[in-house]
């Protein structure tokens, strides 16, 4: 068992600004806890999650992989990569936050370089105008509105997630039923070459949360 | 904390700015040394990633000396070890990093690069 990371030095103060661990959070733990083997097998080098948040996600999968990695984490919202910062030293890992917007000032430099790729999007539906609100405005509404299906924030980086990605690397990607599980497949499929399976899902309340993992199509890498 | 590492992967992505756009420029810094555990696996993995030229401009602007102009081929513990110091252990808290292209400031603030853009300049 790898131990939740500890939050203990985030106040109330932090989560009126910042995303709360939440159950999506704890199923995507689950899922790279079920994967512990193979992400280990898959010996790293470079990881890095869009939205980190709190940095719980990134804090725990430096746990599972060790020191030997980088843990590059991004987020709009600059609160949350101060969490982020300060959750990797309550933890004892090395995590580096970076303020933006999904990779955009790494795509240059991380083509095809990205080991562990991880997203816990935005993805509740909203009106757009929600979401692109939230998205300008850089705070807590930035965690959940997700605009049309959920998917307006998610959409922009699954676009661009297979030029991060190594030969071998592997992205995981919370998601709910409204946002059309079977229909994000297909696309990464077909417009990517991406392929996925749903690893892991729960009923939360209200939500059906998916994990899905994607890797390259192996039969188009070699053919 | 932008450490060396991060700073070696940052490129400026200004709307239309796409040439010369690497290795950003610091400038007004102010660097902390923090000790990390030395760990040869780690920097022996990550030397091909590694732009190493903007590594070691980047290591001059902060004072750091200690790294060769050419990437050696023999990786012997003198040298992993400063490398692991440049890589690693410089933070740079607060400053300012520019764009040698376009100019555009990045600014670090409390360690952190802020590299957000507003929406006129986003590609
Ligand atoms: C549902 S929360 C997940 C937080 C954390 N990873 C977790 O699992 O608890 C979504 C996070 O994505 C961030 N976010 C939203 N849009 C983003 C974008 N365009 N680029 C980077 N981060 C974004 C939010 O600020 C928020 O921290
Ligand atoms: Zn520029």
């Amino acid at each position: 068992m790898i131990p939740t990371p500890d939050l203990s030095h985030l106040t109330a103060d932090d989560y009126d600004c910042v995303y709360e661990p939440a159950e999506d959070t704890f199923l995507l733990l689950d899922a790279l806890e079920a994967d512990e083997q193979e992400l280990k097998q898959l010996r790293p080098r470079i990881t890095l999650e869009i939205g980190s948040g709190s940095g719980c996600v990134s804090a725990f999968i430096a746990k599972i992989l060790g020191p030997s990695v980088l843990y590059l984490c991004t987020d709009i919202n600059p609160h949350a990569c101060r969490c982020t910062l300060s959750t990797g030293v309550q933890n004892k890992v090395a995590l580096d936050p970076i303020n933006v917007t999904f990779a955009a000032p790494l795509s240059l430099r991380l083509k095809r370089s990205v080991d562990v790729i991880l997203f816990n999007p935005p993805y509740v539906p909203t009106i757009p105008d929600e979401a692109s609100g939230a998205q300008d405005a850089r705070g807590i509404a930035g965690a959940w509105a997700g605009g049309v299906d959920g998917m307006n924030v998610t959409d922009v980086f699954l676009e661009r997630v297979e030029d991060l990605m190594s030969d071998r690397g592997r992205f995981y990607l919370v998601a709910i039923a409204e946002n059309d599980v079977p229909g994000i497949q297909e696309r990464m499929l077909r417009l990517h070459g991406l392929q996925s399976d749903i690893i892991l899902s729960r009923r939360a309340g209200r939500e059906h949360l998916f994990v899905l993992r994607f890797v390259r199509d192996l039969s188009r890498v070699c053919s | 904390m932008v450490r060396l590492i991060t700073h070696n992967l940052l490129a400026c992505h200004v709307k239309g700015c796409n040439t010369n756009n690497f290795p950003l420029e610091f400038r007004d810094v102010q660097i902390e040394l923090r000790e990390a555990e030395f760990n040869p696996e780690f920097l022996k993995g990550f030397m091909p990633k590694i732009e190493w030229k903007a590594l070691v401009d980047a290591a001059r602007q902060l004072g750091d000396t200690s790294l060769p102009l050419e990437q050696p081929e023999m990786l012997d513990d003198d040298f992993l070890k400063n490398l692991h110091h440049v890589l690693l252990e410089i933070h740079v808290e607060e400053g300012i990093m520019t764009c040698p292209n376009c100019k555009h400031d990045y600014p670090v603030l409390n360690g952190i690069p802020n590299m957000l853009l507003a929406e006129h300049e986003i590609g």
